[in-house]
């Protein structure tokens, strides 16, 4: 894709505007790395240091309004992919977690979650846009958890146990 | 401002390497070298995709983009980013580029966030391939329905908040 992008560019509009285009993105891209290798050391300094059992014990055991609260301020804490974040987010129903917290942690650690922001979009948009971004998302992870809450209530059965 | 998050950023990992300094050495080093290591292995993508996407910025004709996603295409504008973010496959790089070389070529705001807070949310290749396997499927589906209206929301309120 990048490739066939640049070729067109190239073909259609020559060389200079081409060099152009490239010098600016490298720019771009050069002066945000040290924030994309910050990111990258906070991810993994809070992996050491804050052991998953002890996110599942904190959000598990929590519930009502600060429950949401708390899913969600981990779930912006938390580094990783999905890989990573989901088995936690599995981990918190085991430990009593209800769907309201899991909803506001997946949320919040896929809108506001900083590793993903300084990592990846921050190189892309620049870091106005990004904060600008993630000042209006700050909201939505808890208007899901109460979304959840709401359908849980209504009868949507969640818990493949559920009678 | 770029400075100022610099600043605050390093001063986050410094502190995080104090404390994982007086759990012991080994701590400090493995987290230097895990995430020094993540940083190298991320590099050459996120090269590829802003570069890429500045091209792809200025492969993509305008007076297309404009009118459909542009700042004047409203909710409308917003509704197609939103299903086009829900259909795009891919990980962080192919959705990121989308989105900063729709915002170059003219794209509003409002719609590019509408866009990428529906890609991150529910694309539905990552629905199926990652969460529906590492999580009980019913909690994925309620998560995605909840989901839907919040790209709406989160366009609604960029356009309250208007851009910095």
């Amino acid at each position: 894709m990048a490739v066939t992008a640049a070729v067109t560019v190239y073909v259609r509009d020559g060389r200079e505007h081409f060099f152009a285009i490239l010098l600016g993105d490298v720019t771009l891209f050069t002066a945000m790395l040290p924030k994309v290798l910050a990111g990258c050391l906070i991810g993994a300094f809070v992996t050491l240091l804050l052991p998953r059992e002890m996110v599942a014990r904190w959000v598990g055991h929590e519930s009502g309004f600060t429950g949401l609260l708390i899913a969600a301020f981990f779930g912006f804490l938390l580094p990783g992919g999905p890989i990573t974040i989901y088995p936690v987010a599995g981990a918190f129903l085991v430990m009593g977690a209800d769907a309201g917290a899991v909803v506001a942690f997946i949320v919040s650690w896929t809108l506001v979650g900083y590793t993903r922001a300084l990592v990846w979009e921050l190189p892309f948009f620049g870091s106005d846009f990004v904060l600008w971004r993630i000042i209006e998302a700050l909201p939505l992870p808890i208007i899901a958890g109460l979304l959840a809450r709401i359908a849980a209530r209504a009868g949507f059965k969640y818990r493949d146990n559920d009678q | 401002m770029t400075l100022a998050i610099n600043i605050l950023l390093w001063l986050v990992v410094a502190g995080l390497a104090f404390i994982a300094a007086t759990r012991g050495q080994v701590l400090l080093k493995d987290g230097a070298r895990g995430g020094a290591m993540e940083f190298l292995l991320l590099l050459p993508r996120i090269g590829i995709g802003v570069i890429g996407s500045g091209f792809l910025a200025e492969a993509l004709p305008n007076e297309w983009i404009a009118p459909w996603l542009g700042p004047q295409s409203g909710f409308f504008g917003v509704m197609i980013a939103t299903i086009g973010g829900a259909l795009t496959p891919g990980g962080p790089v192919v959705g990121f580029s989308i989105g900063a070389a729709a915002l170059k070529s003219g794209a509003g705001a409002p719609q590019v966030i509408a866009y990428s807070t529906a890609w991150a949310l529910y694309a539905i290749h990552r629905l199926l391939i990652w969460e529906v396997p590492l999580m009980p499927a019913r909690v994925v589906w309620l998560r995605a329905m909840v989901s839907l209206p919040l790209p709406f929301l989160a366009a609604a309120l960029a356009i309250l908040l208007g851009r910095p």
